[in-house]
């Protein structure tokens, strides 16, 4: 029985090597290890033998079943690594093609220019409303102080609906409605459409965005606005911004100021964006005048305030070097994507 | 306002350079707009005197003139100059010199030219003798004497003079932005008010103390009569006889050249020199024309025609203010003087008048002519009527430096009510707190004199009495941006108001964020177009005549008809942006806008129209179709928690392709409208393929809205899954088989989701073969096979009884 199973085994390594498919291992694994298997047969037969024979002859068989299992697994191991290797192999891509996606769409760039200027804004606090934009002539120009005779109200400015109704021409009149309805401490932007009567070119649009701001508390100074204004030009156009004010004039704020920022592209050395001063004029503002807070019944000498007003247009333009405004409104869906 | 710095010396020492000058100015609230330097660009340029003319012998229109230069021998100078004379003095560009230009009848050319000597038709020339504007004078300002033809010189200088420093032509001239609360600062000595309180300066007023030589006294000449106090604050003449007409002197042309002003002759020059200086208008009448010895201020008889000095004849109004004489208008007051009145070269006696006029009036009457003057400018941003005595006086004074004329004694001045500033209290306290410094009162009260304010102050309590040149200052928050302004802004801290709230947004702009990241998500871009539309949209998108959109809001003046109504629907300018990509071979696009809508519904509590938040979204290409935007939608609606919708079929709106368009309810609320845009409005547009278009009333979706999340436990038990696939008629929809599906699967229905819609063999025409997925599960148990197999059952009993559904073999 030893040569026996000396010789199965041989047979058995001979017929392993020689295998090509996975069915002639399988066949083998039948053939010696089923049920009718040689191996099998063997143990099978062992019943005739004496004990000291049966253990002996057990050991062997047994082994020599191990062994074969082991050769076997060996051999579907090696089959299926083959098989892994080709199927690789054929599934191979090229990862360079492009990717399948459903492209992002990309918010206007005067949202995305509003968007950030609210973001800073909110980070400090202010909260954002809104207003019509039309308006009457009153919120628009009576209740923010402007003179009667002031030439904005002119019909070859602004556009009207009736003689008391127009088109609102700053978001100011944003201003008079927050203190009309809600009483201090405020704390409010509000971005939105304006309309002036400008013929469309490269630098003017009849149609364009403002963002206005409003604090009113006790004890609110300009040295507040100031500080206000410096925060959010440094979060705006970086920490290296330098902030500037000069006095100015505006009908409902008293003292008024324009505020310049460091010119964002040179650092203040001069260039063409800044046009050489190395200042970029950004915003209007002041402390809001009495008549203006008397329109919302605030207690003028309890509280004061200040309130400012930023060109989203000119900040998008100068921000992302675009040279005309007239693109912002023609909706080309290349210039869109451009800043997505 | 252009204040050439030379003349501001005159009346305040400027001691710093012109760049400092600017900077301070500008921080103390005189912004300025440019500078410009004169007399820059001029090299080698000399004053000559011609010694003689002689004609060229091949050229008619060309003289040999031999100049002298300063140099041993005189210059051979060829020109084609008709105005010069032996003796004149004039500006010759010699050899090598350099011009800013343009040379005559030639484009200016930057850098300017380069004078060179040659030949003209045989004979050598050396240089080349200047006009004004080849010197670089702008042709607004060259003066009348020399329009034509080479500058000749008023006086005589050495020869061979530079002609910069001969003439002193070197002057920084800057132009202030004076903002319109700040009148008077459009004069010489309101900018030099400022410069002085700036650099704490001594402001020098000029020389009005006429010597009034003439026997007769102006009011033996002239009586004054304001028959309209209300437009006429003041009028102030006086009488200068023996007057002779020419040329003025160079120190004050140059003045008026510098400042933007044309040299016409003394006369006039030394109106306009005064109201630049003051900032109050003159006008001097030839007194022959005025008849009856009378001036009346008074308005125009309606309809009344006047001709201005211009040549102009005009038609008043009723209420325009005129000046006139005993029988006739002889001028417009504030705006332009009479043509019958002007002064002329033979003028030996004149009425110089300085008068305050309303400004509303002068802007009115300024405005209906469209004649607006230096003078009308100046009236309708409001005048101090105290500068007219010194104004007048300075003329007349003038008149007797330049001994143009003799003054006659008096005045005649009426001057119904006057005009005197108020007082107003300023308190330290208020001042600091406002600007967030610790200012004392002395140090306001320097500042508010310095600004020529008189101050009276008890401790901290200050009665501040401004000028009355200073019109803007009436309250007290004026006085504090004085102090702020003279202080320094760049001085004042830098704090942060204490916080009194935390940033809020509303819930409607919580929504329209939400909005629209799900549409950017979705691969859908944002666009922004005009409020204001064309009311021809609306028959390109064909909108019913009687539908709610056509009631537009009109503007009373548009730019065109292009932007002249409030837009009532986004659709229009959505397919013109289409149109526009389209047009510029773009192939695909998606695209949204988020924007506000107009409704004509005039109620009588509310003077504005309700404004709409709608929700437009379009796209085209060849991947879309009706149902890659209603997936979209349904996503952002779904994004928002507006989850049941229902697809009304709708084939009566004219926009939209009739098999392709359905109305979107949720519940009983219609949000808007989603289709395929008509082939017709399409190609109005011209957009050469299918565009699909929702239009979405936002203020809706925000209404319904429901962005509360919750947690719901995952299932425990497994569910089953079966397939249906039926023949239907072709008109039955499959919203409506599914509703059939979850009546009869009730509570063990978990979902049911359409797979396939075929068409086609073995089908018959007319029939169509629908395939759901429906998923049966239970919360509290594992389903059986009967379980289910029961309610599956009953759904395919409802389908077959309702719409005759037959099953297809799986």
């Amino acid at each position: 029985m030893q040569n026996q199973l000396k010789a199965i085994m041989e047979e058995a390594r001979e017929q392993l090597s020689a295998a090509k498919a996975v069915a002639e291992v399988e066949e083998m694994r039948v053939r010696l290890l089923g049920k009718k298997g040689r191996i099998t047969e063997i143990l099978r037969g062992m019943g005739k033998l004496s004990p000291e024979e049966r253990k002996i002859m057990g050991q062997a068989a047994n082994s020599a079943r191990a062994e074969i299992e082991r050769l076997l697994d060996e051999k579907f191991a090696a089959f299926k690594d083959m098989q892994r290797a080709l199927k690789f192999k054929e599934e191979k891509i090229d990862v360079t093609e492009p990717g399948v996606v459903t492209p992002l769409g990309t918010k206007h760039l005067i949202s995305i220019t509003i968007d950030e200027i609210s973001r800073v804004f909110m980070s400090m606090g202010f909260s954002i409303s809104e207003g019509p934009e039309i308006e009457t002539v009153f919120h628009n120009f009576d209740a923010l102080n402007a003179p009667k005779n002031h030439p904005s109200r002119d019909m070859s400015d602004t556009f009207y609906i009736t003689e008391d109704v127009l088109l609102r021409t700053q978001t100011s009149p944003v201003q008079v409605r927050t203190l009309m309805k809600q009483d201090p401490p405020i704390k409010v932007i509000s971005p939105g459409r304006c309309f002036r009567c400008d013929t469309p070119d490269a630098t003017h649009s009849p149609m364009f965005h403002q963002v206005e701001g409003l604090v009113v508390d006790e004890g609110i100074s300009m040295a507040d606005l100031k500080g206000t204004l410096d925060a959010f030009a440094k979060q705006l156009f970086g920490s290296n911004a330098k902030t500037k004010f000069r006095p100015h004039h505006f009908p409902f704020t008293e003292p008024s100021a324009e505020m310049d920022v460091s010119c964002f592209k040179c650092g203040g050395k001069g260039c063409k964006v800044c046009k050489g001063s190395g200042w970029i004029e950004i915003l209007g503002c002041g402390m809001v005048h009495p008549n203006v807070l008397s329109v919302g019944h605030v207690d003028t000498e309890k509280y004061t305030g200040f309130a400012f007003g930023m060109g989203v247009e000119r900040i998008a333009m100068l921000k992302y070097e675009v040279d005309d405004i007239r693109l912002l409104y023609e909706n080309d869906v290349r210039f869109i994507q451009q800043f997505k | 306002m252009l204040v050439p710095v030379k003349w501001l010396e005159e009346y305040t020492d400027v001691n710093v350079s012109v760049d400092e000058f600017c900077d301070r100015m500008i921080m103390s609230g005189s912004n300025l707009e440019t500078v410009e330097y004169f007399g820059q660009g001029i090299e080698n340029v000399v004053v000559g005197k011609i010694l003689s003319i002689e004609k060229h012998p091949d050229a008619d229109k060309l003289v040999i003139t031999q100049i002298d230069t300063g140099a041993s021998e005189p210059v051979q100078i060829v020109t084609g100059a008709a105005n010069i004379s032996v003796g004149d003095y004039v500006p010759v560009a010699l050899h090598g010199s350099r011009i800013p230009g343009p040379l005559h009848g030639q484009p200016k050319q930057p850098g300017g030219v380069t004078i060179k000597k040659g030949k003209l038709r045989g004979v050598e020339s050396n240089g080349m003798l200047c006009s004004c504007s080849e010197l670089g004078f702008e042709d607004k300002v060259v003066p009348v004497a020399h329009r034509d033809g080479i500058w000749i010189l008023d006086r005589e200088y050495p020869a061979g003079t530079d002609i910069v420093k001969a003439l002193e032509l070197e002057c920084a001239v800057v132009d202030f932005e004076i903002t319109p609360n700040r009148p008077d600062c459009l004069s010489m000595i309101g900018m030099a008010r400022e410069a002085a309180a700036t650099f704490g300066t001594e402001l020098r007023y000029p020389d009005t103390k006429c010597e009034e030589k003439g026997a007769e006294k102006t009011k033996d000449f002239i009586s004054v009569e304001i028959r309209k106090p209300e437009y006429c604050r003041r009028y102030v003449a006086r009488v200068v006889k023996d007057i002779k007409i020419e040329q003025s002197p160079w120190w004050l042309q140059k003045c008026l050249i510098f400042a933007g002003m044309r040299p016409i002759n003394n006369i006039v020059d030394i109106t306009n020199y005064v109201m630049l200086e003051y900032g109050q208008p003159l006008h001097a009448f030839d007194i022959r024309t005025v008849s009856g010895n009378q001036i009346i201020v008074d308005t125009a008889q309606e309809g009344e025609t006047f001709t201005t000095l211009d040549g102009t004849e005009r038609t008043m109004t009723g209420d325009a203010l005129m000046i006139k004489d005993a029988e006739k208008a002889i001028g417009i007051a504030g705006i332009m003087g009479g043509l019958n009145s002007e002064i002329e070269e033979d003028t030996t006696m004149i009425l110089v008048e300085g008068a305050n006029f309303n400004g509303d009036n002068v802007r009115a009457t300024s405005k209906r002519l469209g004649l607006r003057t230096e003078a009308s400018a100046r009236f309708e941003k409001g005048i101090d009527p105290n500068l007219t005595v010194q104004a007048v006086d300075r003329v007349c004074r003038l008149i007797e430096i330049l001994n143009a004329g003799t003054v006659l004694r008096g005045t005649v001045d009426v001057y119904p009510k006057e005009y005197r500033a108020e007082s107003v209290k300023v308190r330290a306290e208020r001042v600091n707190a406002m600007l967030g410094v610790e200012l004392s009162a002395k140090e306001m009260e320097e500042i508010f004199e310095s600004l020529e304010m008189k101050v009276s102050r008890l401790g901290n309590t200050m009665n501040v009495t401004p000028p009355t040149v200073r019109q803007d200052l009436l309250t007290e928050v004026d006085f504090v941006e004085e102090v702020a302004r003279m202080y320094g802004y760049d001085k004042l801290p830098v704090t942060l108001p204490r916080s009194n709230d935390e940033a809020k947004k509303s819930r409607k702009q919580r929504l329209r964020d939400m909005a629209k990241d799900a549409l950017l998500g979705l691969g859908m871009n944002e666009i922004q177009t005009y409020s204001f539309v064309s009311p021809k949209g609306l028959d390109n998108i064909r909108m019913a005549d009687d539908a709610e959109g056509r009631k537009l809001i009109k503007l009373i003046n548009p730019l065109g008809e292009d932007t002249s109504v409030m837009r009532t629907t986004l659709i229009p300018n959505m397919l013109e942006v289409f149109g526009r990509n389209y047009s510029r071979n773009t192939l695909a696009m998606r695209a949204f806008e988020l924007g506000n809508t107009f409704i004509n519904n005039h109620h009588l509590e509310d003077p504005l129209p309700e404004e709409k938040d709608m929700l437009c979204a379009a796209c085209y290409g060849e991947q879309e179709s009706f149902f890659t935007l209603k997936g979209i939608l349904s996503e952002m609606l779904y994004k928002l928690g507006i989850r049941e919708l229902c697809f009304c079929p709708e084939e009566n709106v004219g926009t939209f392709h009739p098999g392709r368009c359905a109305k979107i309810f949720a519940g009983d609320r219609e949000l808007g409208i989603i289709g395929e845009i008509h082939p017709d409005v399409a190609e109005k547009y011209g957009i050469g393929t299918r565009v699909l278009c929702t239009e979405l009333d936002f203020d809706q979706l925000c209404q319904l809205a429901d962005t509360e999340k919750l947690y719901s436990p995952l299932p425990k038990y497994p569910s089953i899954k079966r397939d249906i696939a039926m023949v239907v008629k072709e008109e039955i929809m499959v919203a409506q088989l599914e509703a059939v599906i979850k009546k009869e699967g009730k509570k063990l229905l978990e979902s049911v989701a359409l797979f396939d819609v075929y068409r086609g063999k073995p089908i018959l025409p007319g029939s169509k073969s629908v395939a759901f997925t429906l998923v049966y599960r239970a919360q509290d148990h594992t389903l059986t096979d009967e379980e289910v197999s029961k309610v599956h059952d009953r759904v395919l009993g409802g389908l077959r009884d309702e719409y005759g559904a037959q099953l297809r073999e799986m």
